[in-house]
């Protein structure tokens, strides 16, 4: 078994970090660039960053994933990237003719010190970048944050570069979506349809990374938010991130910048925060919430009185990037399940706070850790001195689940084993149920699994 | 926009040919045009991938977090015994340690880990930060190595030094540390190494397997299913074979000089070369009886595999296939395995070829073949839709591409799930380009089904 390597042994660790939680910022600048439309992303650094990123986003989504490179070598690496990526555009707006082209860097070229407006506006200077095409660009180092942080950067850079305040105002409200695969962004708009909102939602990866088969490779499929959509942000009513750690920062930018007002709430996943969500939504706008949506709160609510018996003090873990995992934990909390092991490589001292809050004196034992060395190394060490009956997470707690012989249900980024995170929602009263069922199959075959003769029963 | 409309890059003119023309020399071993997309990777991707394999060693990742997690348990290399080597280890290098210097943090993660683990030998990779930051991995490495009292190995593999092959040449760098440091008194004549394979999906074991009834001795297997010890011993072989050339080129010449070990080059895939390669390493021992077994095997083998695949190779006739892999010694062997199946390779390409490569592919394909160094997504898919392949063989970002197009795929890379190697090896193959060239999901594919004038957008 793979990880008999884990000790039961809890030591402190300083320096080292083993199975990471946590993977590194150009990837998050790279997914959330996707959701712009007509964009090619940009990896400023070696090609390998690009080439890693590539294959662990087409492994998750099942997509092809298009992306440039500076290409850096030896001599980039002394005398500066100027060349490379100038060069750069000019090669991708010939060729793969994007609309926009977002770029992102890497520790290597953030290390050297590349000015990367600078180098946009030479390439400007110089004819590379054709009329109404646009470079945008974040910083977006692996040495700070985590893969939260670069996509939560290259949000930011959205409203920075293209979001316009024209001093005509209207209704519309912005939505600037945390982390959550194509699905969800798609029942978020339909969430918004039905709460009658004119909604500008931004990135959006739903129809980029979950393209229908058409027998065309769509280098720019239809999806993505559009720049004129982004450009008119500026001039909405009101902004609601959804995540603080990965969209606080543009609604700080939109409000600063075209005073926009904003509030940030937690990615609708479960009952509490889809609630919250909802009625957010209720008051900026004044509309009053359908009936078609108090069902589907309804039929959550239902489905969790039917099948309370097989949920309460279960114990879980959870583990992924803090936006998803903050309103898991409350979620499961809402079920009187017991989240009581909880990590998240990305660092900051908000998901540590959070978290006691929401489970707090509600979970006994909760152990919760945030940032360095954070890792699943250490996850398993706690279960190895205490087991859980679940697991919830990304694909890299199959090692535990396997070791331990205890059930996984697949939630996060990424997912490399699986299909079905990209097509079916997980936000929303409807996405929580799919939660809720993924939950409760686990452990009813869980149950089945291990159950006497004597004890096996048809209905449950 | 019209098929015929996509330019390709005009510096990567010469880098893209056919079979059967007359004219320019094929360029290659370029460094990657920025901003062309291409599928290649950087030095420490080869590194990493090369050395991955080595069970019983500790591979810790001076870096940013990135480059271990994007490497964590990716290459599918099985092991018959320690998983050590399928952990993902950091420094996770932060914003203070890249302005101090990382080289404290670097020992004391070290020192953690050998601790814990008590590997055999440490592999330590530097990355493109390390690089520029200037940390001094080797005397860590060394200072390590004094206390610790194993092999601590720094493995010069800054990304940013070339690309994936110049990353194989720092991994072979690092496992020459190894070779000779261990006595071979008890090594028979009839020995050899087998290098550049990386048991994925075990196909080390179902080489080994031959050379083992053939009554050779397998002293190291560089670096499928590895031990440190036996690399430490791999000097005493009286052969090393190569598969992979591009990765274990460097390592076979270096022994050759230090040990004298001559080394043969050889390929596993298809049944012409692998009886080729078995063949050879019993000329090479010049012993008849020897020749006596491998004849054996080879026919024993042959005789039960052939049936199988001509099952296959039927309803394949006339097929048209693309290949793109890493390396060009794997094409080669790839048009025959295809040509066996009665299928004919209509575009080949390498991310590493060189210019004598290229000469062999322009030679053994057949005219019209598009013949291409270091594609691109663009180039890939144009010459797909071109050529209206039915089957694309490649790695993981060609796979949803020839998916999207409607063509069937086939992973000739780290994520194949089944051997591919050998007589065995052949009919796995056989079935899977089998089942996914004729696969019913074709039928509903829109461009496939009317056979129309393909677009892009």
């Amino acid at each position: 078994m793979l990880l008999r390597h884990t000790s039961e042994k809890i030591q402190e660790r300083k320096a080292l970090t083993i199975n990471p939680a946590k993977t590194c910022q150009p990837i998050g600048a790279m997914y959330a660039a996707l959701g712009i439309h007509g964009c090619m992303p940009h990896s400023h650094g070696s090609q390998g960053c690009c080439s890693y990123h590539r294959s662990t986003l087409t492994r998750h989504y099942k997509e092809p994933v298009m992306s440039g490179t500076s290409s850096f070598t030896e001599g980039a690496s002394v005398f500066g990237g100027q060349a490379n990526l100038v060069q750069a555009i000019d090669n991708l707006f010939t060729i793969y003719d994007p609309q926009v082209i977002a770029v992102h860097t890497t520790c290597l070229s953030e290390t050297i010190g590349d000015d990367i407006p600078q180098i946009v506006s030479k390439a400007k200077d110089s004819g590379k970048v054709p009329e109404g095409k646009h470079v945008i660009h974040c910083n977006t180092p692996s040495y700070v944050g985590s893969h939260v942080t670069g996509y939560a950067n290259m949000v930011k850079a959205m409203v920075t570069y293209f979001a316009q305040n024209s001093g005509d105002k209207n209704e519309t409200i912005n939505l600037i979506c945390g982390w959550v695969e194509p699905s969800d962004m798609r029942e978020i708009k339909r969430l918004s349809q039905m709460l009658n909102t004119q909604i500008i939602l931004f990135p959006d990866t739903s129809n980029v990374l979950d393209a229908p088969q058409t027998g065309k490779l769509q280098f720019y499929p239809k999806g993505g938010t559009t720049v004129d959509q982004l450009t008119k942000a500026g001039d909405s009513k009101y902004s609601i991130g959804l995540g603080k750690f990965s969209t606080e920062d543009a609604a700080k930018e939109m409000d600063s910048r075209c005073g926009v007002p904003f509030s940030v709430l937690d990615v609708p996943i479960g009952l509490s925060a889809t609630d919250r969500f909802i009625m957010e939504m209720a008051k900026v706008t004044g509309n009053k919430i359908p009936d078609e949506i108090t069902d589907e709160r309804g039929r959550l609510v239902d489905m969790i009185t039917d099948m309370q018996q097989y949920l309460y003090g279960k114990r879980v873990a959870l583990w992924g990037d803090p936006d998803t995992i903050i309103p898991l934990t409350e979620f499961l909390v809402d079920l009187e399940m017991k989240p009581v092991y909880i990590v998240s490589g990305t660092p900051g001292k908000y998901f540590e706070k959070r978290i006691t809050e929401i489970a707090g004196d509600r979970v006994e034992g909760l152990k919760v850790k945030g940032g360095s060395c954070a890792d699943m190394f250490l996850m398993h060490q706690w279960i190895k001195n205490e087991p859980v009956d679940l697991l919830i997470g990304n694909t890299y707690g199959k090692y535990i689940a396997r070791d331990e012989d205890i059930p996984l249900l697949r939630m996060g980024f990424p997912i490399m084993d699986r299909v079905g995170h990209s097509c079916f929602p997980r936000v929303g009263y409807n996405g929580s149920m799919r939660i809720l069922e993924g939950i409760l199959g686990c452990l009813m075959d869980r149950l089945d699994r291990d159950a006497p003769e004597e004890s096996f029963e048809l209905v449950m | 926009m019209k098929m015929t409309d996509i330019d390709i890059l005009s510096d990567r003119k010469r880098q893209i040919n056919k079979a059967g023309t007359e004219g320019l020399a094929m360029e290659c071993e370029k460094h990657s045009l920025a901003g062309a997309v291409s599928q290649r990777a950087c030095v420490f991707c080869g590194s990493r991938v090369v050395l991955y394999p080595v069970t019983d060693a500790l591979h810790l990742i001076h870096g940013p977090i990135g480059c271990a997690a994007y490497t964590w348990d990716i290459r599918g290399a099985l092991s018959s015994g320690p998983q050590l080597h399928r952990m993902s280890f950091s420094t996770d290098l932060r914003e203070m340690d890249v302005i101090h210097g990382g080289e404290n943090k670097l020992y004391k993660s070290l020192i953690e880990l050998i601790d814990k683990y008590n590997p055999k030998a440490a592999f330590v990779y530097s990355t493109c930060v390390v690089g520029v930051i200037g940390d001094d991995v080797a005397s860590v490495c060394a200072r390590v190595k004094r206390e610790k009292g194993i092999p601590v190995i720094a493995v010069h593999s800054e990304g940013f030094k070339g690309s994936k092959k110049d990353g194989y040449k720092a991994a072979c760098d690092a496992l020459l540390n190894l070779v000779g440091t261990l006595p071979v008194d008890t090594i028979p004549r009839l020995s050899v190494n087998i290098l550049g394979d990386f048991n994925i999906a075990g196909e080390s074991w179902i080489i080994k397997n031959y050379y083992e009834k053939m009554g050779i001795r397998v002293v190291s297997t560089i670096t499928g299913d590895a031990r440190v010890k036996d690399i430490m011993q791999a000097h005493g072989a009286s052969l090393n074979i190569v598969q992979c050339s591009g990765s274990m080129t460097w390592l076979a010449q270096q022994m050759e000089s230090n040990y004298g070990i001559p080394y043969i080059r050889a390929s596993y895939f298809g049944i012409e070369d692998t009886a080729k390669a078995l063949y050879d390493v019993a000329d090479f021992f010049d012993d008849p009886e020897l020749t006596d077994r491998a004849r054996k095997l080879v026919r024993c083998e042959v005789e039960k595999v052939i049936p199988q695949i001509k099952r296959y190779s039927e309803a394949l006739r006339g097929k048209k296939a693309a290949v793109y892999v890493g390396g060009a010694f794997k094409a080669f062997s790839l048009i025959k395995s295809l040509r066996m199946l009665n299928m004919d390779t209509v575009v080949v390409g390498s991310q590493t070829g060189n210019k004598s490569d290229y000469e062999v592919l322009k030679a053994m394909c057949n005219k019209g073949t598009i013949i291409v160094d270091d594609a691109n997504t663009l180039e890939l898919a144009r010459f797909i839709l071109e050529k209206d392949v039915d089957l694309f063989i490649g790695g993981v970002k060609e796979r949803p591409i020839a998916y999207k197009l409607g063509v069937g795929f086939c992973d000739h890379n780290h994520e194949r799930k089944i051997a591919l190697a050998g007589f065995e090896g052949m009919v796995n193959f056989s079935r899977e380009v089998f089942n996914t060239v004729t696969s019913p999901v074709w039928k509903f594919v829109p461009r496939r089904q009317t056979k129309k004038e393909v677009y892009f957008d």
